[in-house]
């Protein structure tokens, strides 16, 4: 039931995004922007403390009249920065909404192709990600969803 | 052409002819008065070229078309090597040299000959493969039409490809468009009887092209004369300008290629070139040279073939083959099998494979080709022993991929369920895995365990041979239990090492040994003198244990009870296992030791055993061998078994699992080795040198009965203790055993359990 998935770089900038109504992708790409800024504050709410290892899963962030977003922040320690990429999952609210089990496992789903693009020696962090297994993947969950 | 199979220089030349011929400019047809003219030039008597005429089909068909025109200038080529003229000779005949025509052309032919073998039905991808013969010659005949190809493949390859590329990316389609060509080029020949043979030899072809892909490299061969002719034609035009600066160009790229390309790409071509000619075959398939070329390859960057390169090695690597990042990365995605940032010898094959296919002109799969897959070791075929070099054969499901990922190595039951779900996720589990062979690994677990199993109940035997049941079955417990515990430890601090390269795919029996070498000490117990160690760490022990026969072994004995919490023993009574469950299952242990279980096989052995003992030792060892075995496999899983209960039972369920499926497993002559040791100790005869530890282990106890000097009454108080021995292990076995899969059982579930409850957090 995603209609968006999109994967923020922790600068901020989007390493990869798609919908699948493709007409409104300006319009999901503002709402997956917003979402940036409540996660980064409830990022900064939780504090320094548990840097290590938090709860990756941020939940539901609001119900847009249209849409839920569901972010995750995902804190990887590498070895010199902190790499901060994030997750995001807009979902249709029209739906029967997705038991939280689904959005998690889509979650792991999203993270596991993740790490295997990361695996990539060939892929540079920070690079938009151009995976074709990842592509599938997102792709799958995307439509399976709608 | 139908089956019409030419070299890329045939391919070359008959265009060029073809063009010569083709005054008409019509593409299709050569006008018979030059066809004539030239067959003429050929200076073969005239009847031949009639007869040549007719055989190519111009006769029929009253003009030479494209493949008419090219079947007949090789049945020009037969004629002048002297072959009967035979329509079959067309495909038949290997290293034909190229139809001589006395209009300047001979040069060429000489140079083509040459290559002849190597190089054929290349196409588009000439422009990849750095052809240094001839090139230089293309270069000296340099007004010679035939450098055309060679040379505007290089810049204008994505034009060159893409015909010869797109049918290959859609492998349905392609007959389509190859038959279209055909029929183009032929008009109508297939019908034709004299090309019945070549019909037929080509059936397989289209047979073939209606399956997957794999077709495509038939398809491919197909494809690459006429889409390439065309090209070629087409770009005959543009080649002029641009071939003074290509010759120099493409040397200059084949000095810049790694040699390693070229050879790469010549001997996969090669191979394509044979598969295709053979009708049908696996395109993706690694030829034998092939392989042993990527493993040298392989060895430069790792020398240890059954190591890893890592990602960053590998990146070097294949960015020397000047792809684009882009590709390589997908390429990567295939081959790197266990997502684990490194290439085993096999995805390395399989990356070097693809790289080599993509500059071939190939297209990247959307999925591993099976031919591609790393061939996997099965865990659960006790019989596989990991072998990595020979071909590539996808052995199986993939159930063999993650068996180093699974945290339940040896219950095979498992295996499936636990692989599948851990192939999924691609998560790497921090759980103490199995290496990868588990037969090899298990059987030298078995023979550390073994060899320290001996020792301790052995020793205490020895040295008490007045003992009172209580303090043998204790001792024996204890010894085992530290056995099994020290046993375990080394399975532990087995995986601990391997757990610290858990994300990696050992696909070899290598890396076990080598992995059990490396132990740190196991977390809980007190580290026994061999745990953990190889072999040899255990002689050294065994040595200790010679030297101080009974002090040490007494201190081991001692220094292992703390570390056993309450085990279970097994029940001495032959029928329930599940009742005998306490510390004081050690008085029962004590008493029931001498009662010898009926059932046990052990008696058949040990009768057996005691002809023996009178005999001769030595020659008896085979024979007590397999008699024994039922009872040292049983014996040899209790020991382990019995450590798993002492210790952290989970963690050491699966050491315990793995030694006790090792022991099941574990070939004869190990358990029956360990058999006889004990035994030899007890009747202080000599071992026959075996060649496993366990014999040297053994073999440094008995030093002590040896002194008492060879007395028969000894041998068979020995035996007699011996056959208590057995006994009792053999019920403890049993009954570990059983509590062991009840522990697995209830391990996986919580395994499970986990998995499913597992905070979405990683890394």
């Amino acid at each position: 039931m995603a209609v968006c998935i999109a994967v923020i770089a922790k600068e901020n900038y989007p390493l990869y995004i798609r919908s699948v109504p493709v007409q409104n992708e300006l319009k999901f790409h503002y709402t997956v922007h917003t979402t940036l800024d409540v996660v980064e504050e409830k990022i900064s709410a939780v504090g320094k403390a548990m840097a290590d290892q938090r709860e990756l899963y941020l939940g539901l962030l609001y119900p847009t009249e249209d849409y839920k977003v569901y972010p995750s922040h995902m804190i990887k320690n590498m070895a010199v920065t902190n790499s901060k990429v994030k997750f995001v999952i807009v979902v249709d609210s029209s739906n029967t909404s997705l038991r939280d089990n689904e959005i998690r496992s889509m979650f792991r789903k999203l993270h596991n192709s993740f790490t295997d693009v990361m695996c990539n020696p060939f892929y540079n962090p920070g690079d938009t990600i151009q995976s074709k297994a990842f592509d599938s993947m997102v792709s799958a969950m995307m439509v399976q969803a709608s | 052409m139908e089956s019409l199979t030419l070299t890329d220089v045939e391919q070359k030349y008959y265009s060029d002819l073809f063009v010569y011929c083709d005054t008409d400019n019509t593409k299709k047809v050569a006008s018979n008065g030059k066809v004539l003219d030239l067959f003429r030039a050929a200076q073969l008597p005239s009847e031949v070229v009639l007869q040549i005429t007719e055989l190519c089909g111009a006769t029929r068909l009253g003009h030479f078309g494209r493949s008419q025109f090219y079947i007949a200038l090789k049945l020009i080529a037969v004629a002048q090597s002297g072959l009967p003229l035979r329509v079959e000779s067309l495909n038949s005949v290997k290293d034909l040299p190229l139809p001589r025509f006395v209009v300047a052309k001979n040069e060429q032919e000489a140079r083509h000959t040459a290559m002849y073998p190597d190089l054929e039905n290349q196409g588009p991808y000439q422009g990849v493969i750095p052809r240094p013969p001839g090139r230089g010659q293309v270069k000296k005949v340099s007004a010679h039409e035939v450098i055309q190809p060679c040379v505007p493949t290089v810049e204008p390859q994505p034009d060159t490809t893409s015909p010869v590329v797109s049918p290959h990316q859609s492998p349905p389609t392609s007959p389509h468009a190859w038959r279209k060509h055909k029929r183009q080029a032929s008009g109508g020949n297939v019908e034709r009887p004299p090309v019945v043979v070549a019909g037929a030899v080509w059936t397989p072809f289209r047979e073939a092209q209606s399956g997957p892909v794999v077709a495509g490299d038939g398809m491919w061969s197909a494809h690459s004369p006429p889409p390439v002719q065309e090209s070629w034609v087409s770009l005959k035009d543009t080649y002029p300008p641009s071939s003074s600066k290509m010759p120099p160009m493409r040397l200059s790229l084949v000095q810049e290629n790694s040699s390693i390309r070229t050879v790469a790409s010549v001997a996969t071509a090669n191979e394509i070139q044979r598969q295709s000619s053979s009708g049908y075959d696996d395109p993706w398939k690694i030829t034998d040279e092939q392989r042993q070329y990527y493993i040298n390859q392989f060895k430069t960057i790792q020398p240890d073939l059954n190591g890893f390169i890592p990602g960053s090695a590998a990146k070097e690597f294949f960015t020397k083959s000047k792809l684009p990042i882009l590709e390589l990365s997908h390429i990567w995605e295939l081959s790197d099998f266990d997502k684990d940032g490194a290439l085993t010898l096999d995805e390395f094959c399989a990356a070097f494979h693809l790289v080599v296919a993509r500059k071939n002109g190939y297209d990247l799969p959307e999925k591993l080709p099976e031919s591609l897959m790393p061939k996997l070791i099965d865990l659960d075929d006790s019989a596989e022993v990991p072998d990595q070099a020979p071909d590539v054969g996808y052995s199986g499901s993939p159930v063999e991929v993650t068996p180093n990922k699974s945290p339940m190595p040896s219950l095979n039951q498992t295996w499936p369920d636990l692989n599948q779900g851990n192939e999924d996720t691609a998560i790497v589990h921090p759980v103490p895995i199995r290496m990868t062979p588990s037969k090899i690994h298990m059987q030298e677990m078995e023979l550390k365990r073994t060899g320290s199993d001996h020792t301790h109940p052995t020793s205490p035997l020895m040295a008490k041979p007045p003992e009172l049941s209580e303090e043998t079955s204790m001792k024996f417990v204890t010894a085992n239990s530290g056995d099994g515990y020290s046993s375990s430890d080394s399975y532990t601090s087995d995986q601990d090492p391997i757990t610290s390269v858990v994300t990696r795919q050992r696909s070899n029996s290598g890396t076990s040994p080598e992995g059990l070498k490396v132990v740190a000490a196991p977390p809980p117990p007190p580290p026994r003198p061999n745990a953990s160690h190889s072999r040899s760490s255990s002689l050294d022990m065994n040595r200790n244990f010679a030297a101080h026969p009974t002090g040490p072994q007494q201190s081991g004995v001692v220094a292992c009870p703390p570390a056993i919490p309450p085990r279970p023993l097994p029940t001495q009574t032959s029928g329930p296992h599940s009742g005998h469950r306490s510390d004081e299952g050690l008085a029962a242990h004590s008493t029931t030791s001498p009662q010898q279980i009926p059932e046990q096989p052990n008696f058949a052995d040990f009768s057996q055993f005691q002809a023996f003992a009178a005999s001769d030792q030595p020659s008896d060892d085979g024979e007590k061998h397999p008699e024994s075995l039922p009872v040292e496999k049983s014996t040899e899983g209790a020991g382990p078994l019995r450590t798993v209960k002492t210790d952290n039972q989970e963690e050491r369920a699966a050491a315990t699992v793995n030694s006790a499926k090792g022991s099941i497993m574990a070939p004869p002559p190990k358990p029956v080795r360990r058999r006889l040791k004990s035994e030899d100790e007890l009747q202080d005869e000599a071992l026959p040198p075996k060649s496993n530890v366990i014999a040297t282990v053994l073999a440094t106890l008995p030093s002590i009965p040896r002194s008492v000097g060879k007395d028969k009454k000894a041998i068979q108080a020995s035996i007699r203790r011996n056959k208590e021995t057995n006994t009792v292990l053999a019920r403890l076995n049993s009954e570990l055993q059983q509590q062991l899969k009840d522990l697995l059982e209830e391990r996986i579930s919580l395994e499970v359990q986990l998995e499913q409850l597992r905070p979405f957090s990683h890394l």
